[in-house]
């Protein structure tokens, strides 16, 4: 059913429902996006899920997602809207030449003309929809600026329609790496989310949810690995979608233990930098060798 | 001022706590608080994780907020039901018969449950605890102290990040230090009962708002603010925009974006102007006077190497050596502090800094290659060990580069006290900055790059 969650609880349910697990402050801010009517900044570092939670938020509610990938440079022409020229050209070349200016205007500015891009899209859906604003903090100071109105009225003005209102109320969901500290006032719009790494009983379910088949004591041993190489110095510390297809690369490769040489060989999964792989295989796989991980494994 | 949720008073004691976080530094303005009251409205507030986690959501914007909140919301709503103890008069039956609990069972059940983490079972053992080792001649007063009296005789230890094989006694850091705050709520509670009053709010010190971190993620930290250097350096010249004259039109671009106007070529398309790479001198201190804030510059250095290209770098204490190398071949930061130590060969004699022959040698080598483009910032504390400062000859460093910064880990109280001779080098400098956190260095960002679009 589309709509919005009736509870914190339900939220949390409801998004299990699509595969997404949402810790307790996830459910609660996502619960409290849909009763305020607020947009909800999140947070946190890469991997841990951010945009997969509006994915989420979307499936569980039944609305449709509308993605807007932010990236240096961005600029109106591509968030909001821009009029078709080429149309608008043709409509002037097809006039009969007697009509006056005032008439030609009123009907090349019109909403036929008008190129809707994913935050026009957003506030003029007839159906509620969910707006993923993501990497917010790839843009500039100045496009933040102007989603404020945006996000605070939903509404949008074009200087030569008026302003477009938003027909139903979109859920809005902005992500950030925190790569730039975002403005005050973008901040105050919005419900914060912190999303953290999980621990380790609870990426032990998303690795369940997601690769079902990997037998409990194999899949205890991954996310405590994961977890180790985590506390590492990295680059490029591992994400939870990295810790899923290292599980299903366990799966494929019939592995019945997670030992330092199984690590080395797929240690290209969860590892992406050069000076990292050397880190992980020398600080991790001293330690599988010693079997000092291997204790917790008997438990499952 | 919508109606408040819960029961009377429940608006009063959040406005409270909203006056406390500002106390703190956190910006709670009234659309903040309206969030707060209207998600308090959706939310039932007599769930304490609800209640905590929906005025996280509202009031706190950002992971440090977030921090200090947390922090905050212990106390403060704990606070708030002991006052409301004392002034309905309710006591606690007083736990008693320390004496005949076995001690050694019990350091042992406290180990267990630290490492098992349970919440319930820790608060319950952090009572018995003081209830057996608190009460030796009333504590000295101070509750930091006895807490860490308490974590003494029980023989906890945190486990040690650095070791390979842990320590079969020791326990997990956070765990650790998640018992001691049982600890001390629970001699707070008893204080508060003593002396019928509550404690002073005393600010959060620096220790307890700052944010978890080991090295590594400081590390990460510094690697962050320095990327927003280079974005900032690098987009210097951009507001040279309006000098159209000097514009390349590009072609392709422009045939293309007239496509939409029927071939007219309505809007020309500029070339971007590249801007031009910063050329960076970095020199750092790393002399005894400023051992603590030494790791911190090596890895300022060490992250402005991973994002600049054309950037020379030098270490000196008595004498001046070049470590570009050295950051070009080795990545990791404990192998670069480690090949420092060891071959940099900056130590003469005496291992004193000497200010004055730095800058000497520093001219002496690089004097062919600075001009006007060049940038020199200097980490270090200005202390010459009462050896002639030679301002003239940074002087003439800082004329013939572009622009010249100082950043010196020291308050700008200290400066010029005892053998600090920062006045002298301060005329020449584009900029002087007391820095010795991540947040300073940001600070640090901001007015260079302000500097140089007013340069």
């Amino acid at each position: 059913m589309a709509g919005e969650f009736e509870s914190i609880e339900r939220a949390r349910e409801r998004l299990g429902e699509v595969g997404y697990l949402a810790d307790d402050s996830a459910a609660l801010v996502s619960f409290l996006a849909g009763k305020l009517g607020k947009p909800v900044l999140v947070e946190g570092p890469a991997g841990v899920g951010k945009t997969e939670l509006a994915k989420a938020v979307s499936r569980a509610t039944g609305r449709r997602l509308i993605r807007l990938q932010c990236y240096e440079g961005l600029d109106e022409a591509k968030a909001l809207y821009e009029w078709n020229y080429r149309k608008q050209l043709l409509r002037i070349q097809t006039e009969a030449s007697g009509t006056g200016w005032e008439q030609v205007q009123e009907d090349i500015f019109g909403e036929e003309f008008l190129l809707p891009r994913p935050l026009l899209n957003a506030i003029a859906a007839a159906e509620p929809v969910v707006l993923l604003i993501d990497e917010i903090d790839k843009t500039d100071q100045e496009f933040e600026a102007m989603l404020l109105e945006v996000l605070s009225d939903f509404q949008i003005s074009i200087p030569e329609l008026g302003v477009v209102e938003a027909r139903t109320q979109p859920l809005v969901l902005l992500t950030s790496n925190n790569s730039r500290e975002l403005t005050e006032a973008l901040k105050r719009r919005c419900l914060y989310l912190w999303l953290d790494y999980p621990d380790v009983e609870r990426e032990l379910e998303i690795v369940h949810l997601h690769a079902p088949e990997l037998d409990q004591g194999i899949a205890r041993k991954l996310v405590e690995v994961i977890h180790m190489v985590r506390q590492l110095d990295l680059k490029k510390p591992p994400s939870i979608a990295e810790s899923i297809d290292w599980a299903r690369a366990l799966l494929l490769l019939g592995a019945e233990d997670v030992d330092r040489s199984v690590l080395e060989k797929t240690m290209s999964i969860i590892v992406k930098h050069r000076t990292d792989l050397d880190l992980v295989a020398e600080r991790v796989g001293v330690k599988l060798g010693d079997g000092i991980v291997g204790t917790t494994r008997q438990a499952g | 001022m919508p109606p408040a949720p819960g029961p009377d008073g429940m608006a009063p004691r959040l406005l409270e706590f909203a006056d406390e976080l500002r106390r703190e530094g956190v910006a709670v303005g009234t659309s903040e608080l309206l969030d707060a009251f209207h998600a308090l409205d959706a939310v039932s507030w007599t769930s304490r994780s609800d209640f905590h986690s929906a005025l996280a959501a509202t009031l706190a914007k950002s992971q440090e907020d977030r921090h200090v909140l947390d922090v905050l919301f212990e106390r403060f709503f704990f606070r708030a039901v002991e006052r409301e103890a004392i002034e309905q008069g309710l006591r606690e039956e007083r736990f008693s018969g320390g004496e005949e609990l076995d001690l050694e069972a019990l350091r042992e059940r406290i180990r267990e449950a630290v490492r098992a983490g349970s919440d319930g079972e820790m608060r319950d053992l952090a009572r018995l605890a003081i209830a057996a080792f608190g009460r030796q001649g009333e504590g000295s007063g101070v509750i930091g102290v006895d807490v860490q009296r308490i974590r003494r005789t029980l023989g906890l230890k945190g486990e040690n990040p650095n070791t390979e094989l842990p320590d079969p006694d020791s326990v997990p850091r956070d765990r650790l230090q998640e018992f001691e705050r049982h600890v001390r709520r629970e001699l707070e509670r008893q204080m508060i009962e003593r002396t019928q009053s509550l404690p002073p709010a005393k600010p959060l010190r620096e220790f307890d708002r700052a944010l978890p971190t080991n090295p590594a993620q400081d590390l990460s930290q510094v690697h962050r603010v320095v990327a927003q250097m280079k974005k900032r350096l690098a987009s210097h010249g951009r507001e040279h925009r309006g000098r159209r004259r000097s514009w390349q039109v590009d072609m392709r671009r422009t045939m293309r974006a007239s496509l939409q106007t029927g071939g007219v070529p309505l809007e020309l398309k500029y070339r971007p102007k590249r801007p031009r790479r910063p050329e960076l001198y970095v020199l750092c201190d790393v002399s005894t006077s400023v051992t603590s804030a030494s790791v911190f510059f090596l890895s300022v250095l060490h992250a402005l190497h991973d994002q600049f290209r054309k950037l020379r770098s030098f270490v000196f204490v008595e004498r001046i050596s070049e470590v570009t190398g050295v950051f070009e071949r080795e990545r990791s930061f404990e192998a670069v502090s480690r090949r420092i130590a060891t071959d940099a060969g900056v130590a003469d004699v005496s291992g004193y800094t000497d200010y004055g022959r730095v800058w000497v040698e520093f001219l002496d080598k690089v004097v062919e290659d600075l001009d006007p483009r060049s940038t020199v910032i200097v980490l270090g504390d200005a202390r010459t060990n009462g050896r002639e400062p030679h301002a003239p000859v940074f002087g003439h460093v800082a004329e013939r580069a572009g622009h010249t910064f100082w950043i010196n880990p020291e308050p700008r109280l200290y400066w010029n006290y005892g053998d600090s001779v920062m006045s002298s080098y301060e005329p020449f400098c584009d900029g002087v900055f007391e820095c010795w956190t991540t947040k300073q260095l940001e600070t640090f960002v901001n007015a260079i790059a302000e500097l140089r679009i007013g340069a």
